[in-house]
């Protein structure tokens, strides 16, 4: 369970780049909600995001996970509640270390890192299982360097990272939009059974309205720091493309000017 | 002219220069070390450490001033490395708690080890021959010094072969080549570079306290220059074995060919010293050298995808099409 209550962030406070980027954000996510988040370039996703991470503090507010304050933990300290995967696919792998080793790092998320050797005998089958299911024959390859392998393969692992070790919360920002579109169909497709296969809580950010509604129990749409819009149950699967932008409009009280969402289907 | 050159030559006996081979040789085994070290956070934790220049006189100084202290050698040679481990913690708090950039953390460290190498000395040049004290190696054995210097190679790169294949030595090198994802996987990298550059200092004052041993005196300008010559140690390892194996240079090689780099080193200093190079100019000689070495990959890697080729290739292309349409008239 996540619970974010009311969060602010600015930016640069008291310079000329002062920004606001998370302006009062309020979140509840029972366990095993799918939610996906959806907004302009710049209305604060990837802020949230990494607010509930822990990449910086937030300036007030609280972030609870399964009911306890992780506000005040440093961002490893809150790794061991989350798996995370970014846009850039080279962000959540080390280049020149190998696959399994990846997977390895990934393993121990939470667990003391000790002088036992860094990828045991008995991982190996586990993980050969696991990359098979892909589909993708990375099974075959796991001593091959990540850097080597295709941006949808590193995402592909990347997620298999961050899932490696059961997460309480599952934080995916625009995973698929540096993916070409068969590629990204394929992540979303993996995202989509790990995520129901090991009942996780997930947020799901994207620039793609239909995979936004496509996906998940429930849709939230930010603009400038605040959640405007929040959806769910039988609402959210009777929700069509024209009917976001309606309901967008409505919340808003302005049209929907970003090119970027309106032209992804 | 033409006399002057000759005469150049004929002064050059090529024995001498072989007969100076063995010393060169140990000396690089023993900047090996060195390298080593400097391989841990250049490489591993890309994080350019200056502070080793002090840390290498620091393990000189310390071991010199126990031994003449009447310390056991070998008891000097660990306090050394422990002297060494404290001056890393020193430049990793200085960077990770404190916020100081690696570098500026590097020379604030090198900096402060002056004066601290010269208290422990007292001043700035302790002898300590071979001759009134039992030392683990000396310039007056050179074939015991490459044995042992050798020895001690071997033990370190099985040591940092194991090490880096732990939990532990896994986390410093994700560290080093993605500090976000590792923090995104739990790892504490600021405890992660703290260990890294204590582990290397370690090395480096090992190297400083042999070195010391091998010329017989502790000096405290010994260490003056020495993360270039630690750079130059790890650049034409690389550079080499990679010539040599490939896509097949795993870690143990490289590790290896750190220490072939500084012996491949110290052999061209004692080349150039042979071919009558002014000692004054050996600093500008491995300047050069370590800039060439670096160059090279760089250099390599644009050359397959240079603008020049892409204007050649257009060019074949372009005129090519001419052709072609003419041929079509
Ligand atoms: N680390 C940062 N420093 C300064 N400004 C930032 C930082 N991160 C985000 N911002 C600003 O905050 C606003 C929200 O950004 P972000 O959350 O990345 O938007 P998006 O919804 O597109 O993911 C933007 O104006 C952005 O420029
Ligand atoms: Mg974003």
């Amino acid at each position: 369970m996540l619970e974010i209550i009311d969060i602010y962030k600015t930016f640069n406070k008291g310079t000329v780049n002062e920004k606001v980027a998370l302006n009062g954000v309020s979140l509840k996510l029972n366990d095993g909600d799918f939610c996906t988040v959806i907004g302009g370039n710049g209305a604060g996703k990837s802020t949230m995001l990494n607010a509930v991470a822990g990449v910086w503090p937030v300036d007030s507010g609280a972030i609870l996970i399964d009911g306890e304050n992780v506000s005040a933990l440093p961002e490893h300290k809150r790794a061991p509640y989350l798996g995370r995967v970014f846009q850039d696919p080279r962000m959540g792998t080390v280049a020149d270390m190998e696959i399994i080793e990846n997977l390895a790092i990934a393993a121990r998320r939470g667990d003391r890192r000790g002088l036992s050797w860094g990828v045991k005998k008995s991982e190996r089958e586990a993980y050969r299982e696991m990359l098979a299911r892909f589909d993708l024959g990375l099974e075959d390859r796991m001593s091959t360097k990540v850097g080597l392998l295709s941006g949808g393969q590193r995402q592909a692992i990347t997620l298999l990272m961050a899932t490696i070790k059961k997460p309480k919360v599952l934080l995916l920002d625009e995973h698929t939009a540096a993916l070409d579109p068969k590629t990204a169909v394929k992540v979303l497709e993996l995202s989509d059974e790990i995520i129901e296969e090991n009942h996780l809580t997930a947020l799901m950010v994207t620039h793609n309205m239909k995979d936004a509604i496509t996906h998940g129990n429930r849709l939230i749409m930010m603009s400038d720091g605040k959640i405007i819009l929040d959806i769910s149950g039988e609402d959210k699967k009777a929700l069509t493309v024209d009917g976001l932008l309606k309901k967008f409009e409505e919340a808003s009280g302005s049209k929907l000017e970003n090119d970027r969402m309106l032209l992804a289907d | 002219m033409m006399s002057g050159i000759l005469s150049y030559f004929s002064s050059l006996n090529p024995l001498t220069f072989l007969s100076q081979l063995p010393g060169n040789i140990a000396q690089g085994i023993i900047w090996g070390l060195m390298g080593l070290g400097v391989f841990i956070t250049y490489k591993l934790l890309d994080f350019a450490d200056l502070s080793v220049d002090g840390s290498f006189a620091t393990g000189g100084a310390v071991t010199a001033v126990l031994i003449i202290a009447g310390v056991p050698v070998w008891a000097a040679v660990l306090i050394a490395m422990l002297a060494g481990i404290i001056a890393g913690l020193v430049t990793g708090f200085l960077h990770t708690v404190l916020g100081i950039p690696g570098i500026l953390a590097g020379i604030l460290t090198q900096i402060a080890l002056y004066s601290i190498n010269l208290n422990i000395m007292g001043k700035a040049n302790v002898p300590v021959s071979y001759r009134n004290y039992d030392l683990l190696l000396s310039a007056s054995n050179i074939n015991m010094a490459i044995i042992i210097g050798l020895v001690l190679v071997a033990v370190v790169i099985i040591l940092m072969y194991w090490y880096f294949g732990t939990e532990q030595g896994s986390a410093i090198r994700s560290t080093g080549s993605n500090p976000s994802m590792s923090k995104a996987q739990g790892i504490n990298i600021s405890t992660m570079k703290v260990i890294a550059l204590a582990l290397s200092n370690g090395l480096v004052a090992l190297s400083g306290s042999l070195f010391a041993q091998y010329q017989g005196f502790a000096d405290i300008n010994m260490g003056r220059g020495a993360i270039v010559i630690g750079l130059a140690a790890v650049v034409i390892g690389t550079v080499i074995g990679e010539g040599i194996f490939k896509k097949g240079m795993n870690f143990i090689l490289r590790l290896f060919f750190v220490v072939v780099g500084a012996v491949l080193y110290y052999i061209a200093m004692g080349l150039v010293l042979w071919l009558k190079m002014p000692t004054d100019d050996t600093k500008l000689f491995t300047a050069v050298v370590v800039a060439v070495f670096l160059a090279v990959p760089y250099l390599q890697d644009k050359s397959k995808t240079s603008f020049k080729k892409v204007a050649k290739r257009s060019a074949k292309l372009l005129t090519w099409n001419d052709g072609e349409g003419d041929e079509n008239a």
